[in-house]
């Protein structure tokens, strides 16, 4: 069983369902990536199994226990770390601020885990005391990703973490999650950049409308020429 | 004042006794309340039309163990009975706030109610509580300020300065400022340096993402509702001690209190402040008649006959809403810039 | 049980009417007919006045705490248009406090003007300044002047002498005039400021009214108003009537010896006088009550009207409009306030009196509200039928206290504190009965009584 599974999620917001029957799974040191077209349902994933939206049906195990029944809060306690698309700062707090409080769980000294995300992102150091609003598009998904940090999470969810950023920035942002995923977090990420996403990823679920598509590794997808044809333009 | 030489010193007395004394204590009831408005709106998203007779009911807590006290001779010399009495009247008024809370806003809340729905369950809770009031105290005037009534009157400055003028400072005015300022300065500390502070900012400004980090939005909303009587009920407290009480007094004062939230930026704590220093001191300033203060300034040709008032007293409470409405007209994100200005 | 159920379902208008008009019967029966005509005829006032916020609310979520200050306006109206000039007071200041009133009016509009060509803003708060103190020097000048004439009974401008019915329309204007400019400032920005907005604005135009002597005599009251139906003593003394009271009540006056007869018809004419006179002021509240309700039914089934409901149901798809929402809560936003003036107007021509202090801000807003809550918000009948509710509660409920405190009096001695404290407050119950009224049907049923049938999913 893999470290974070999700089993035949079925799922719907009101009555238009969204997800058929969906399965994701992902392991320590393991970088799996949702892609598809939109509105197929990646974000609902996420939603699902971090108990942000209640499946009608399926399961979510972590580490082999059952925590379908679990409220967010109680996920995050356990280890799962969410960065969502949009929204992820507190803008009216400080960078320093937004770290403090995505450790806010823990009871443990927090430097350390401080000291890991400012030499991950040295820009944050130096802004450490700026509003997270003032920030540029760049460092607010910087800041994002390091208040997820914070909670150390076993599991990263992370929702289109380059959406409208530059290319350079881009390349930035998937150097750092692979940093994450070396470091032994398994990682999960719903992306718009097929293409370059799946290069990176160890396991790549291609869902479209709700459903499991193609699964396979990252280079299995980019080289079967369906997926190529239908989601990677040609 | 028959002379006809110019005396600044006892215009200024004059104006310090009657203008910026007075102000500053009813800025400072005011900026408690908006204090209080303001909380609410960042956390819980509604403007609390509930304030104002939430501000009477700790005050009616306050004014019946006051009763109490002095009946049973519980008084220290020289101390308003009623300061000793605000901590368990806040935590009556806690329980208060709190239980109209669970009965009705957390339903909203679960709902995700629109923010206006809200304000109307929050203008039921309001006559449900400015019933509560009347019923228990009745409509009419009550005193509840003992102990001394003056730090120094106008008699003791004369003889101590030998001006014309005198200034006296009430104990009402004088508690009410050292109070507002320390409990401010309490309010800012706790939402800047601790750790439950800084959530209820963090949840004030993004909600889903406070939920991610592990926030309990419940005990979130629970700190909220005790900080907001603490606040009201001082601010309650602190307004009858200086002006007396009567049910519908406090439910006017909604007005200005909305006002100076407004004015100071709806969502900012530094600007329900500000706001509210304003909006007094303007009242004070626009009503009050300045035939003597110019008599003091003026030779005596140009002494004034009329009262020289800008606007009638009986228009007090007009004041702040034509304040508001010129801010809405000119910035309606008030003076520190306010985080909200159309829906979400 | 479903059983009952279904018929309440298919039959809620039909039946919760009835109801109400078995309620009103009761009590006509009971206590005395022209009490039941009394609060019959407020509770279409109150109809009138909840069809105006349901507007506002139901069709656009538009949240008016200031009905009263509205309401006001149209009572106001009442007096500036159906009182008789006095010709006195309009000799010694009329001319100088239109003077003092042009005054004011050139100094805001050259404040605004000098602010859109972007002078100086010290030199516009100059000028603002400058004009204000003299547009309150010749002001008050004027204003002392009008109030001393004959102070007892006018002390005031009057009005100008036309029919009241006149009036009503006046009333309604002026409550449109006041909540465009308010809509003007506040709409488009965030819902609760309109809410606050209104407050303010009914407060303002209380304070206006009651201290302004010289414009409606202030907290002195203006009474005798001109009725557009006939008077009692006319009635009385008029034959086609004292014939039409002995030929309704023939039979039992036929029962009497001769001599009874005529003593006996007088009390009758006296008694049906009152009640003809609320007979007639039902049919014209009726009447405008009925026009109005088919007026916006029409307009809600209009191409209007769905965009209205359009906009309010998606707000979403509606905010890529921008623009036209606010401009279209504009016109709902006067179109209501206008409504409610009328209703204003209509309760003042009603009373015969004019008593500022009556007007008490929150209060009957308060109640307005629970009618419109009660009844079914969006849904026009539904006000109506929470109006009625809501109304024949309120009155009825304080005699209900007292009686219900009475009968505790009975099982204690004379002089006991608890009752004595309990007579005293028990109409303060009332405020926490409406109060939990409101919270429980928003929270419970929150389509009210008649809710909205062509409401979306």
């Amino acid at each position: 069983m893999a470290y974070l599974e999700g089993t035949n999620l079925v799922a719907a917001y009101g009555v238009v369902p969204i997800l058929h029957e969906c399965s994701v799974k992902v392991e320590k040191g393991e970088l799996a990536v949702i892609v598809g077209p939109n509105g197929a349902g990646k974000s609902t994933v996420m939603r699902v199994l971090l108990g942000m939206l209640e499946a009608t049906s399926g399961s979510v195990t972590l580490d082999g226990n059952d925590i379908s029944m679990l409220s967010t809060q109680e996920r995050i306690s356990l280890g799962l770390a969410f960065v969502p698309q949009n929204k992820n700062v507190f803008p009216s707090m400080t960078v320093e601020e937004n770290l403090e409080m995505g450790a806010f769980l823990r009871t443990d000294d927090i430097k350390k885990t401080m000291e890991e995300v400012y030499s991950l992102f040295p820009i944050l150091y130096e802004k450490r005391r700026q509003l997270a609003e003032e920030l540029s598009g760049g460092q607010r998904q910087q800041v994002a990703f390091g208040r997820a940090m914070m909670t150390q999470p076993s599991v990263m969810l992370l929702d289109e973490p380059t959406a409208g950023v530059s290319p350079i920035v881009m390349d930035e942002i998937f150097s750092n999650i692979l940093d994450v995923r070396d470091a032994g977090m398994a990682v999960l990420m719903v992306e718009q950049n097929a293409q370059q996403a799946l290069n990176i990823a160890d396991k790549g679920y291609v869902l479209v409308s709700g459903r499991n598509e193609h699964t396979g590794t990252g280079h299995e997808l980019i080289n079967d020429p369906e997926v190529r044809k239908k989601f990677l333009g040609g | 004042m028959s002379s006809d030489s110019i005396d600044i010193i006892n215009a200024f007395a004059l104006l310090t006794n009657f203008v910026i004394l007075p102000a500053l204590s009813y800025g400072s009831q005011l900026a408690l309340g908006a204090l209080a408005v303001t909380l609410v709106y960042s956390v819980l998203r509604f403007s609390n039309f509930a304030q104002g007779d939430s501000m009477a009911f700790g005050t009616m807590i306050v004014i019946l163990l006051t009763g109490f006290m002095i009946n049973q001779g519980w008084t220290i010399s020289g101390i308003p009975t009623a300061l000793l009495v605000i901590p368990v009247a806040i935590i009556g008024t806690a329980i208060y706030l709190l239980s109209m809370d669970r009965l009705v806003y957390k339903f909203y809340r679960r709902v995700k109610a629109k923010s206006i729905t809200i304000v109307m369950a929050s203008i039921g809770v309001m006559f449900v509580t400015g019933g509560l009031v009347r019923f228990i105290l009745g409509p009419r005037p009550q005193i509840f300020a003992d102990g001394e009534r003056f730090i120094f009157s106008v008699r003791e400055f004369k003889a101590f300065t030998g001006l014309e003028q005198g200034i006296a400072l009430k104990t009402s005015q004088f508690l009410t400022v050292t109070i507002a300022i320390l409990l401010v300065a309490f309010v800012f500390y706790f939402l800047q340096k601790t750790k439950t502070g800084k959530a209820m900012r963090a949840y004030s400004d993004n909600k889903e993402l406070a939920l991610l980090s592990g926030i309990d939005p419940d005990k979130v909303v629970t700190v909220t509702w005790l900080l907001v009587a603490s606040l009201t009920t001082i601010a309650g407290a602190l307004y009858g001690l200086d002006k007396g009480f009567t049910p519908q007094q406090y439910h006017l004062l909604l007005l200005p209190i909305f006002a100076s939230v407004i004015v100071g930026g709806i969502g900012s704590p530094l600007g329900a402040i500000a706001g509210a220093f304003l909006i007094a001191f303007s009242e004070v300033l626009l009503t009050y008649a300045y035939k003597k203060f110019l008599i003091y300034l003026l030779p005596l040709s140009m002494h004034p006959t009329s009262l020289v008032q800008l606007i009638g007293t009986e228009y007090k409470y007009a004041i702040s809403f034509m304040i508001l409405v010129i801010v809405l007209l000119i910035r309606p994100t008030g003076i520190f810039k306010g985080k909200v200005l159309v829906d979400e | 049980m479903s059983n009952f159920d279904n018929i309440w379902q298919s039959h809620k208008t039909t039946i919760s009417f009835t109801i109400m008009a078995l309620l009103l019967l009761f009590v006509g029966f009971n206590q005395s007919w022209a009490l039941v005509l009394g609060i019959f005829n407020l509770c279409l006032i109150s109809a009138i006045m909840a069809l105006g916020v349901n507007i506002q609310w139901g069709y656009a979520g538009l949240f008016n705490v200031g009905i009263m200050g509205f309401a006001a306006l149209g009572g106001v109206s009442v007096i500036l248009i159906s009182q008789q000039p006095v010709a006195e007071a309009i000799e010694v200041g009329g001319f100088k406090m239109l003077f003092a009133l042009l005054l004011g009016a050139i100094t805001i509009v050259t404040g605004v003007l000098l602010n859109r060509k972007g002078y100086n803003k010290w030199l516009i708060a100059l000028v603002v300044i400058i004009g204000y103190l003299a547009t309150r020097y010749y002001f008050s000048n004027a204003a002392d002047l009008i109030e001393k004439v004959n102070p007892a009974k006018t002390g005031y401008l009057g009005g100008l002498g036309m029919h009241v019915m006149f009036s009503w329309i006046v009333g309604g204007l002026a409550a449109a005039g006041a909540a465009w400019s308010i809509g003007k400032i506040t709409l488009g920005l965030r819902a609760d400021y309109l809410a606050i907005a209104t407050l303010g604005i009914a407060e303002i135009t209380l304070y206006v009214i009651k201290n302004e002597d010289w414009f409606v005599r202030g907290v002195k009251n203006v009474a005798g108003l001109s009725r557009p139906v006939p008077y009692e003593v006319n009635l009385q003394n008029s034959v086609w009537f004292q014939d039409m009271v002995s030929w309704f009540h023939s039979s039992s006056l036929e029962l009497l010896p001769l001599a009874d007869q005529t003593a006996q018809l007088s009390q009758y004419v006296r008694a049906s006088s009152v009640i003809f006179v609320k007979l007639c002021y039902s049919g014209l509240f009726i009447t405008i009550l009925v026009v109005m309700i088919v007026l916006a039914n029409l307009a809600l089934d209009s191409p209007w009207g769905r965009k209205v409901r359009a906009i309010r149901d998606n707000e979403v798809a509606a905010s890529a409009m921008g623009k036209d929402i606010t401009r279209q809560h504009l016109q709902i936003f006067v179109i209501g306030s206008a409504i409610v003036g009328v209703a204003g107007a209509l309760l003042v021509t009603y009373n015969g009196i004019f008593i500022p202090t009556s007007y008490q801000p929150l209060r009957f807003t308060f109640l307005i509200w629970v009618m419109v809550i009660v009844g079914g918000s969006g849904n026009n009948l539904g006000s109506v039928i929470g109006a009625f509710i809501i109304w024949f509660l309120w009155i009825q409920s304080g005699p209900m206290g007292l009686w219900f405190v009475e009968m505790i009096g009975n099982f204690t001695e004379e002089g006991n504190i608890i009752t004595e404290f309990l007579e005293d407050r028990v109409h303060f119950l009332r405020y926490i009965l409406m109060g939990s009224v409101l919270l429980t049907v928003m929270r419970f049923t929150p389509g009210g009584i008649l809710p909205e049938k062509n409401k979306e999913l």
